[in-house]
């Protein structure tokens, strides 16, 4: 499955919060989803990295095809499962992501 | 491959490095003792000093925190003490037993030949109201088995705890942890209520959004709804509108917070209370009582919800839309005790919050050597978790024989916080009126995908409890192991929630599994490095997981299947019908992996 864009009516992107701690963010290196380039900043999660990105359903339910990304954000919930450079079924959440990084999504 | 070798038994392992488990293992370094401190996450912190990774070199990192510098000397406190931090590490079990190295006569489990500990009171109702008893009952000074006559010529404790770990984010190599000691600081999670639609993309827990936005520095979303009940929600919405998104509404199904009575006795925390009042002014963002989100709508993610105000018992009576693009939701939070009830740590419930650890003043379970702190014990927020662990450390110090000053202001402390606490849970109970928002095809569990209707399904067929609601329906058997459904799941079978039996905490491949076999009732023995042919897991659901057959697959599997393999056998096959819309879900152990979870 290919990343679905945010919806209609959200525009754009969320917002950072880096201001607010006054971060200086290394800078940062890519990933690629599904074959497509994502931006990340050192550390941060691929479940962060996608939802930055604009990405927030990467799977969609083995039954009903219901999309699905993130929800409980600490590891809890396997919502926001992913494939990584092969790796199955790791929580996108928990995942920090790593320079060159092939994740598969679906 | 067997586990990377535990090395040297530790005086004290510490599960979970948030403020109870910093604490704690601060307080036992601090006496001398060598403490490993493991956590799952890649940081120091646990989910409420969660903070940004390095790489984003931020000048205030607690911008987004009440109290971080409490973090910052915990932090320095643990490097000073030099307390060995193993960070990305999942615990998937804890056991007692004796490693062969240490006691090369004995194997199997082994109960410690220390005798229990002086006890003051059962429940911790009891322990709560009570001294830092335990230390004070040693002269003042000391554990009892310091005092001449009572203890044993031997270590004090000659069992010990093994912590079976997942090290690595991705890799999970497996490694263990031998201790003498163990303290539980695994913290809670959030508790969630279903609601059509809740499963829709952009729909967070309230933990959830708040762990992206303090872990990750990404703003859930550009128009936000905060819903729920407790005070939580307040951090969550001031956090989300100060990094600069539009926070529509707080809604709070219960009463707001200003109106709790509780507050008056603690004027700390009614300034608290206070500031967020006037954050949320500053903002312009309304904080409504008795009204929360019924619905989420939205094709493929969310794009409104519809908001109702509640009756005294949650039904809803007016109703109307908000655009949001996320919703951070929550009902307060579970506690995380499934590595004490592993240990057959009592448990008692704790009222609306489900089942919590039983503590002396000591923060001792009932199980000699094992330790609970923080919210394992009861939900009670930071500031009660560090007090518990500073409480929690220093009384393994002393069982262990080292010198521990009394410390009567800090269990003080500690009873003040945790009666607040309880003050708080009882102003904030989740009232029926919520089944009101079901729909038939609501999810319940959204890992099985078990709509309301099967449940109820299911209870026509005779379920009357959550057990066998579960064994007809199938809530609770993915890949979460019931974690976000199970409060649910239990109210609406009109129970307490039940201590979780989870064998194994954590998903594991199965090679990984059988490997670990002597984490599943074997002797220690079988799960030392030196044994390269482990046997197979004995006993309980774990026979099917750890087929060597399955080892080769390399698939993890989540332990509610392991449950589930052994509740199959027993419950009657007719059960089963009860999934009729979906017979591919018949499905034996070795179906059930993840490879499933993904088509």
């Amino acid at each position: 499955m290919t990343p679905t864009p945010r919806p209609g009516g959200s525009a754009g992107e969320p917002r950072h919060a880096g201001r607010l701690v006054g971060a200086r963010p290394e800078p940062g290196f890519e990933i690629t989803v599904d074959g497509r380039p994502l931006a990340v900043v050192p550390g941060q999660t691929i479940g962060a990295a996608l939802y930055a990105g604009g990405v927030r359903a990467w799977r969609t339910t083995r039954f009903d095809g219901r999309p699905r990304g993130l929800f409980c954000g600490i590891g809890v919930c396997f919502d926001c499962l992913v494939t990584v450079n092969g790796e199955q079924a790791l929580r996108a959440c928990q995942t920090e992501a790593r320079p060159g990084d092939e994740v598969s999504t679906g | 491959m067997s586990d990377a070798a535990a090395g040297p038994v530790a005086d004290l392992a510490v599960i979970g490095a948030g403020p109870a488990g910093m604490a704690a293992a601060v307080a036992a370094a601090g006496a001398g003792l060598r403490v490993v401190l493991i956590d799952a996450g890649p940081r120091l912190g646990g989910q409420y000093f969660r903070h940004p990774p390095p790489g984003f070199h931020a000048r205030r990192p607690g911008a987004l925190h009440h109290g971080f510098a409490r973090f910052t000397h915990l932090a320095a406190e643990l490097d000073r003490h030099g307390a060995e931090i193993r960070l990305r590490h999942r615990v998937w079990a804890v056991e007692r037993g004796v490693p062969a190295a240490h006691s090369p006569d004995r194997t199997g489990t082994d109960v410690p030949s220390a005798a229990p500990r002086t006890r003051p009171g059962t429940s911790a109702g009891g322990a709560l109201t009570g001294p830092e008893g335990p230390l004070r009952t040693a002269g003042g000074e000391t554990g009892p088995r310091d005092m001449p006559g009572t203890g044993p010529a031997e270590p004090a404790l000659d069992g010990c705890v093994l912590v079976h770990c997942l090290a690595g984010d991705r890799e999970e190599r497996r490694e263990q942890v031998a201790a003498r000691s163990l303290v539980i600081a695994t913290g809670a999670h959030d508790r969630v209520l279903p609601f059509p639609g809740w499963d829709l993309p952009g729909v967070f827990t309230a933990g959830g959004a708040q762990a992206l936005l303090k872990g990750d520095l990404v703003v859930a979303g550009r128009t936000v709804v905060v819903a729920g009940s407790g005070p939580f929600l307040l951090p969550v919405a001031t956090g989300l509108a100060a990094a600069g998104a539009r926070v529509a509404a707080v809604l709070e199904a219960g009463r707001r917070l200003a109106a709790v009575p509780a507050l008056a006795a603690h004027p700390a925390r009614l300034a608290e209370a206070a500031g967020y009042a006037r954050r949320l002014a500053w903002h312009r963002i309304p904080y409504l009582g008795r009204h929360t989100v019924i619905a989420a709508h939205g094709r493929d993610g969310l794009t409104h919800v519809t908001v109702a105000d509640l009756d005294r018992d949650w039904t809803p009576r007016r109703r109307r839309t908000i655009a949001c693009d996320a919703l951070a939701v929550g009902y307060g939070f579970v506690p995380q005790i499934e590595l004490a009830t592993q240990l057959g740590c009592a448990t008692r419930g704790d009222g609306d919050g489900g089942p919590v650890v039983v503590v002396d003043a000591g923060m001792r379970t009932s199980v000699p050597g094992v330790y609970a702190a923080g919210e394992p014990t009861g939900v009670g927020g930071a500031e009660l978790a560090e007090a518990e662990g500073w409480i929690a450390g220093r009384a393994v110090a002393a069982d262990l024989g080292r010198r521990v000053r009394p410390a009567p202001a800090l269990a003080a402390r500690r009873d003040r916080l945790a009666a607040f606490a309880a003050a708080l849970s009882r102003a904030y109970p989740v009232r029926d009126g919520w089944r009101s928002w079901l729909t038939g095809d609501t999810l319940i569990c959204r890992c099985e995908e078990v709509p309301y209707a099967r449940l109820t399904e299911a209870a026509a067929l005779g379920a009357t409890d959550a057990r066998a609601l579960k064994l007809l329906a199938r809530p609770g058997m993915g890949w979460c192991q019931g974690r976000v459904c199970g409060y649910a799941v239990a109210r609406l079978a009109g129970a307490e929630a039940e201590p979780p039996r989870r064998p194994i905490a954590q998903p594991i491949r199965l090679g990984d599994l059988a490997a670990g076999a002597g984490a599943l009732g074997h002797p220690l023995g079988d799960d030392r490095p030196s044994d390269p042919a482990p046997a197979p897991a004995a006993g309980g659901g774990a026979d099917a997981t750890a087929d060597p057959a399955a080892d080769r697959t390399e698939d993890r599997t989540a332990d509610p299947a392991a449950e589930s393999t052994t509740d199959f056998a027993a419950a009657p096959r007719d059960g089963l019908t009860a999934d009729r819309r979906r017979p591919r879900r018949r499905r034996t152990q070795q179906e059930r992996t993840p490879d499933d979870d993904d088509p």
